[in-house]
């Protein structure tokens, strides 16, 4: 019994298509593993936008609030203060705002929506530490230059009160900036901008 | 090109053979272990049940990334993957469907096994390998079960572990023990998270690794149930009706997975409850230690055995010849290549008592998983006047009657094969 | 012994129809009619949310029968939570034991655990029963402990027992006094909402079977190459 030449291309080409096809299935298979590693329905829901009602901030005291498990900062900042920050540019690191740490709509002198009120996620860009605020007081721990901002404790990073770093200090780029937008006059929203990117 | 991934490819395989046999192992496991030609629709099941281990093992490590093994936890955290987890439901299905599967397939493998003589000399070891891979299955399918939290998955272990207090002097003691607390508990559930997580996967894979070693030491046996290595080339000691596994069962097991996957498909997307087998309406309430259901039933795969111990009487008011019973039923298969005396292996060629003896086996098997599903007054009672049976439960009667049959198949087994008309047995395999 | 095993396997599919029905008409259940999963959706936040929680539902889910965040805020969320929230209950567990007689159980899954038909039988099945603390009982569900929460929609119904045409007592239900919905209407309502308690049941469901008619075709394609690989390969062998 003579037995049929063995036709290797077809053979080539049968292990090339089903291996092919079956390469293909496995990236199918691994697509829903992958994914539910991602943020869950739950996961998602708790790090929704926060309202923040700014009707009783005081010009120059710190109000914390949380969104997505971080710090954010908001500080209703004096005319003194407004005037204070250009003064500064040539100190800081990244004062034309190079670098992509805050949305669009900040991307302006006083990094903000509205120049009183200052928005910020307080978590230092060096290795995650909150920094402390340190406003300009008659006590003058922070030098007689010190404009009012906030000093690292960590490694000793300082921002100005638009989140902008200072040259020398350990943290590379400014306090970022999370996307927010107002629903009133008096009603912050963190977490979704006016461009409706949540990042 | 080709050439230079050729070469790259040759040379880093010959870095890696001087320090671990890569190459050794792929020639003895694969391009030249010699596989009797003749294998046939019953030969799938083992790289099946190989490919649903893996399946569950994967889709059970994503579950554990989302599960929660608290009581207070346990049935939300289920209901948390199957909504708010990205593809939660598709995993959760895999592995409930796959569950099932698994012992579609063993129970199927090991039907090949009474089929062919798989278990006979010089394969005992394997087989005994076998019987060790489908208790430590149903160990990881009882622990598994609870770990959903639902009525049934407590009533379930709650029942089954009471089971234990029957066993004289010592039983209530070691159930306390295993649950680690006066009831099915909180820490009766981590402890199963345990067990089923990683106690016995481990051993499960040990098992089976052992199994497949044992079985390429000896050779495959085939629906001829004769020895290929007994025909070897004269030249390259081959056996003369042995094909090398890779290519040609590698490729035609690929086929078989395929099918299989379709199968899986059909049921995890159209049918994932499969009518109450696969998934029980019942699981689908929370526990409730103080509300037991009307009908607590183990799942599909358990009912045999089940029905085994409802069948046998209490003996001085214990239920431990039930227990007994139940557990003899899925150790008795250990003696299987001590108890058959055929000279013969294959079913082709035995005589008429064992294939209806086999009948009789498959039959009542059959029958006891059934009316392990439905509660013992299911078909009623017999006529009050009836002697001997009156009043008795027909399903009851008919357990005991199966149960009986089911004993028989093994017990009666040294006698029946032993005189059996066997058919002469060919050199060579036949198609 | 081929046979045996093929006329086995073909009872197989008997086994997916074993556990549906019961004892209950089949409920008029359409999962593609997203009017009637919103209809069913609202009856369920105006009537049932009061002491059943759904605690694993998201009220964003919503989104799958066809609304917008804003129409779930609108129109679905009575207690100013967010639409990310899950559908929790104000009523306290312990306090609605003490006046019940039992806690009202969640309705995550009471689809999947007692089925349509169950369902649409109960909330159709009340009937007035002064024995009863509430004054309410259910010929699906004896003595339950919950009062008829539709029965502005429904009307009261009284059971009437009378022997039927073997001589056997058999109970039938009887309209007393009308809601303000006809029995026709009534039945659509309920329909409405169990439809709904389907879907929150598993709302996944849509999706998981639109996804397997195309991972079948595709493994149907696979077979082809599988198979074809397979025989090519084992020309040489006979």
């Amino acid at each position: 019994m003579a037995k049929p030449e063995v036709d290797q291309s077809k053979r080539r080409f049968l292990v090339a298509a089903t291996a092919g096809a079956g390469a293909v299935g496995a990236v199918a298979v691994a697509v829903p593993f992958v994914s539910s590693m991602l943020p869950s329905e739950r996961a998602k829901a708790a790090g929704a936008p926060v309202e923040v009602d700014i009707s009783n901030c005081e010009t120059g005291v710190l109000k914390t609030a949380e969104w997505r498990g971080k710090v954010i900062w908001i500080v209703k900042r004096s005319k003194q203060m407004l005037d204070d920050l250009p003064t500064l540019n040539d100190k800081l690191s990244d004062p034309l705002l190079e670098v992509d740490q805050q949305p669009e709509y900040c991307k302006n002198a006083t990094r903000s929506i509205k120049p009183e009120v200052m928005v910020l996620i307080g978590l230092c860009t060096h290795l995650g530490c909150s920094p402390t605020p340190k406003f300009k007081s008659a006590e003058g721990d922070m030098g007689e230059e010190w404009k009012g901002g906030f000093l690292c404790p960590c490694h000793g990073s300082k921002f100005d009160l638009a989140g902008r770093v200072f040259k020398g200090s350990p943290a590379p780029i400014n306090l970022e900036v999370p996307p927010h937008k107002y629903l009133s006059d008096n009603m912050l929203l963190i977490g979704v901008g006016q461009d409706g990117k949540e990042a | 090109m080709r050439e230079r991934v050729n070469k790259c490819l040759t040379s880093t395989v010959a870095w890696i053979d001087e320090r671990f046999p890569l190459t050794a192992n792929w020639k003895t496991h694969l391009s030249e272990y010699y596989a009797p030609k003749n294998f046939n629709f019953w030969y799938y099941f083992g790289s099946l049940a190989l490919l649903v281990l893996v399946i569950q093992i994967l889709t059970g490590i994503f579950l554990t990334m989302n599960y929660k093994p608290d009581a207070g936890m346990a049935f939300a955290s289920v209901e948390y993957i199957m909504r708010d987890v990205s593809w939660g439901w598709l995993i959760r299905y895999m592995h409930s469907t796959g569950a099932s599967m698994f012992f579609i397939v063993v129970y199927l493998h090991m039907f090949r096994g009474l089929l062919y003589g798989s278990h006979r000399n010089p394969r005992e070891l394997i087989w005994l390998f076998g019987v060790g891979i489908f208790l430590c299955l149903m160990g990881e399918a009882f622990f598994g079960y609870l770990l959903p939290w639902g009525q049934m998955s407590y009533w379930g272990a709650q029942v089954i572990i009471n089971l234990f207090n029957s066993i004289p002097f010592i039983g209530p003691d070691i159930s306390l023990w295993i649950r680690g607390d006066y009831t099915i508990a909180d820490a009766t559930l981590n402890r199963f998270f345990a067990f089923h997580v990683i106690a016995l996967p481990l051993v499960l894979l040990g098992l089976v690794v052992a199994h497949i070693i044992a079985l390429h030491e000896v050779g495959s046996n085939n629906p001829d149930g004769i020895e290929i290595k007994k025909h070897k080339d004269p030249k390259t000691h081959i056996p003369l009706d042995g094909i090398p596994f890779h290519p040609y069962y590698t490729v035609k097991d690929i086929v078989g997975v395929v099918v299989f996957l379709m199968v899986f498909s059909c049921v995890i997307f159209f049918a994932p409850e499969m009518g109450g087998y696969f998934l029980e309406a019942n699981n689908f309430i929370p526990a409730n230690p103080l509300v037991t259901p009307p009908h607590i039933a183990p799942v599909w795969y358990f009912t045999p055995y089940y029905s085994i111990l409802r069948a046998v009487p209490p003996l001085f008011n214990s239920q431990f010849p039930g227990v007994v019973a139940m557990g003899a039923s899925v150790v008795i298969f250990a003696a299987l290549p001590w108890l058959d005396r055929s000279p013969v292996k294959s079913i082709r060629y035995r005589g008429g008592l064992y294939k209806r003896w086999l009948t009789v086996f498959v039959v009542s098997f059959l029958v006891l998983g059934y009316l392990g599903t439905e509660p013992t007054t299911v078909w009623g009672t017999f006529d009050k006047h009836l002697m001997l049976l009156g009043g008795a439960d027909r399903a009851t009667v008919a357990a005991r009657f199966c149960t009986a049959a089911y004993f028989l198949f093994f017990i009666l087994m040294p006698w029946y094969t032993r005189i059996d008309k066997t058919k002469p047995v060919p050199e060579r395999v036949t198609s | 012994m081929k046979k045996l095993f093929l006329i086995l396997s073909l009872l197989v599919p008997t086994l997916v129809m074993a556990g549906e029905g019961g004892d209950f008409p089949a409920a008029p259940i359409n999962m593609s009619d997203q009017a009637s999963l919103q209809r069913g959706a609202k009856i369920f936040v105006n009537y049932c949310l009061s002491c059943h929680s759904a605690s694993v539902m998201r009220y964003n889910r919503l989104k799958d029968i066809g609304l917008t965040d804003e129409q779930i805020k609108s129109n679905l969320m009575l207690a100013g939570e967010k639409v990310g929230d899950t559908m929790t209950v104000a009523m306290d567990k312990s306090e609605a034991k003490g006046w019940f007689g039992a806690t009202p159980p969640d309705l995550s899954v009471i689809a999947r655990a007692r089925g349509a038909d169950w369902l649409y039988a109960y909330m159709r099945g009340f009937y007035r029963d002064d024995t009863r603390p509430t004054g309410w009982n259910n010929t699906v569900f004896d003595k339950v402990g919950m009062p008829n929460v539709l029965y502005e929609l429904q009307g009261e119904q009284r059971l009437v027992t009378a022997p039927d045409e073997s001589g056997k007592p058999a109970s039938h239900l009887v309209l007393d006094k009308p809601g303000t919905l006809s029995t026709a209407e009534y039945d659509m309502a309920v329909a409405d909402l169990v439809n709904y308690l389907v879907y929150m049941g598993e709302p996944a469901r849509a999706v998981r079977t639109h996804m397997g008619l195309y991972v079948l075709i595709f493994l149907a394609f696979m077979f082809v190459l599988a198979l074809l690989l397979k025989k090519e390969f084992w020309k040489d062998i006979h």
